[in-house]
């Protein structure tokens, strides 16, 4: 499909199915992390937006603020600077119109599926029967019916992503934001898992902001792949894919080597997280300290722990 | 499954009766220093049927389950407010810890003559003796959850206290649990102090009345038998509950 045309009309309308649509405005925004010498900046000055019922991709090194800024995105974290708006207005905690699936299942393993599904519901504090009415749906929707009542250990990896998946659209968000989410799968499923990606936000009106490392996926999933440079993270490249949904199914095997590709490898270039030897020399001493950042997390551990396990990670 | 398990069990307890009458027999120990197995239990089914052990083990297994319910859920609240906010963890674990280190065994006749030779002190001590382990595993078991799961809860913004009920308590379980494991064991212990630091009625007492008084050995090891049952009977409650309410997780 062609990209969507910038920018959307703001304030939340539906679509000609009666679904809400939501665009993101990412703006001027920057966060910074502490750190035992002084704030560690992460993104510089980021901004793009996120058309309604676009799907753009994020792609950077490790490190450079991705993950950090869909939380900015979600409401999880607050800017230092700039603002996040969904149709126009400021994001200020997490949001009902937002379904965030993270890099890992999150599942809670004391719940069966169809339970973990539910979770969100309960919090927001819908009936028990209707509960049981959307989760039959959404357990339809990715093919998990029959696993209702089987706990997240006896799943595989793949099974429980697609809960995490179901659990994020339970309150039928407007906006999904993927943080690496099939990173963990192997090569073949995770092609299925981005088809399928593609096939429910055909279905659901969504606006989707994804976080990947992967150029194909990228490019297979994406209207646009907004590129990051390394920490500070800013933009360096916003790339249109040109390319219909058809020809990318049709020209798998072509994604990873296409022009587009080459764009963003480009743009990527010179940005990896692996330096050289001669940066490796000049940058030991920062890099070490770099990676001892507790980076959400600033509490300082007490005296007091008989087990000895203050810090989990 | 299940029957093979037994066996073990059995099997297991045959072996120790054999090995204990093996020392009687071997180092010919006269009955007031070891008495065989048969004797203990006979005199612990007589014991039982005549009226001896019987009120004395009920008023052992009130004190324990008063004082463990007490003990436990002050636990529950302390390892709360403990692993919330590092101000009371640091102005009150200082007392925690010496108050533990403190051997119960001195306190036992402070509380006895603070609280009387009655009911009471038994319950406090208990439930003194039951506190830290719980409290401690409670703290750490709140500390420790999962931090990706409470991101998770909080962007689907859940409050607080549907974090606490949906996730932090049920993540804290197991530890809790195992918490609740060593505190109803030391309750047991706890109660057999308070008896002997004073009490008119006990398993404790009765200890002393068969080492003292009335010079029935039989009868302490058949007091001491019902102890250790007691105390294998309330472990196997708490993880029976345990099993029921945390469930496999894999």
């Amino acid at each position: 499909m062609p990209p969507v045309p910038l920018p959307p009309a703001p304030g939340a309308r539906p679509d000609d199915r009666g679904h809400t649509l939501t665009s993101i405005a990412i703006r001027g925004v920057s966060r910074s992390f502490p750190t035992a010498d002084g704030r560690l900046p992460v993104l510089d000055a980021v901004s793009f937006d996120v058309p309604e019922r676009q799907i753009v991709a994020l792609i950077g090194p490790n490190g450079c603020g991705k993950s950090t800024l869909l939380r900015l995105a979600s409401g999880l974290l607050r800017p230092d600077d700039g603002s996040i708006e969904l149709d126009g207005r400021p994001v200020t905690g997490p949001d009902p119109r937002v379904g965030f699936v993270f890099q890992e299942p999150r599942l809670l393993p004391w719940r069966d599926a169809a339970a973990n599904v539910a979770y969100p519901l309960e919090l927001a504090g819908w009936s028990r029967e209707r509960r049981a009415q959307q989760v039959q749906d959404l357990l339809s929707v990715i093919g998990l019916r029959e696993f209702a009542a089987t706990r997240p250990h006896e799943l595989s990896g793949g099974m429980r992503q697609r809960l995490a998946i179901a659990r994020a659209l339970a309150l039928g968000p407007s906006v999904l934001l993927l943080d690496e989410p099939f990173s963990a799968l192997d090569a073949l499923t995770r092609e299925r898992f981005n088809a399928e990606l593609v096939r429910l936000w055909e279905r659901t009106s969504t606006t989707i902001l994804l976080v990947t490392h992967s150029i194909p996926e990228a490019v297979y999933v994406a209207d646009r792949v907004v590129v990051l440079s390394p920490r500070p993270g800013h933009v360096v490249a916003d790339v249109v894919v040109p390319l219909d949904r058809a020809e990318r199914d049709a020209n798998l095997d072509m994604l990873a080597l296409g022009h587009v590709a080459g764009a963003i490898r480009r743009h990527l270039e010179g940005a990896t997280d692996d330096p050289t030897r001669e940066e490796l020399t000049a940058e030991v001493g920062r890099q070490r300290r770099a990676r001892q950042v507790p980076i959400e997390e600033l509490g300082v551990p007490a005296w007091f722990d008989p087990f000895g396990r203050e810090d989990d990670e | 499954m299940s029957v093979r398990r037994a066996l073990d069990v059995t099997a297991a307890a045959v072996a120790f009766v054999l090995f204990w009458k093996l020392i009687v027999v071997v180092g010919n120990y006269p009955v007031f220093i070891l008495p065989a197995p048969e004797v203990v239990a006979e005199r612990f089914v007589s014991a039982w049927l005549d009226g001896t052990m019987e009120p004395n083990a009920a008023q052992t297994l009130l004190e324990v389950v008063l004082g463990f319910a007490l003990g436990a859920s002050a636990a529950l609240v302390a390892g709360y407010a403990l692993a919330r906010s590092r101000l009371i963890e640091r102005v009150l674990s200082p007392y925690l810890v010496a108050a533990q280190a403190t051997p119960i065994l001195a306190l036992a006749p402070l509380l006895a003559l603070w609280f009387g030779s009655g009911l009471l002190s038994k319950v406090v001590i208990c439930a003194l003796i039951v506190f830290f382990p719980v409290a401690v595993a409670t703290m750490v078991g709140l500390r420790n959850v999962d931090r990706r799961l409470l991101e998770m809860a909080r962007s689907f913004r859940a409050t607080p206290w549907q974090l606490l009920w949906t996730l932090e308590l049920p993540a804290a379980m197991p530890g809790i649990m195992g918490g609740m494991r060593v505190g109803v064991t030391l309750a047991v212990v706890g109660a057999i102090i308070g008896e002997w630091a004073g009490g008119e009625q006990g398993l404790g007492v009765l200890i002393n009345l068969a080492r003292g008084s009335l010079f029935d050995i039989p009868l302490l090891f058949a007091t001491l038998l019902t102890v250790a049952l007691l105390g294998v009977v309330l472990y196997l409650i708490v993880a029976l509950v345990e099993r029921r309410i945390v469930g496999p997780r894999g």
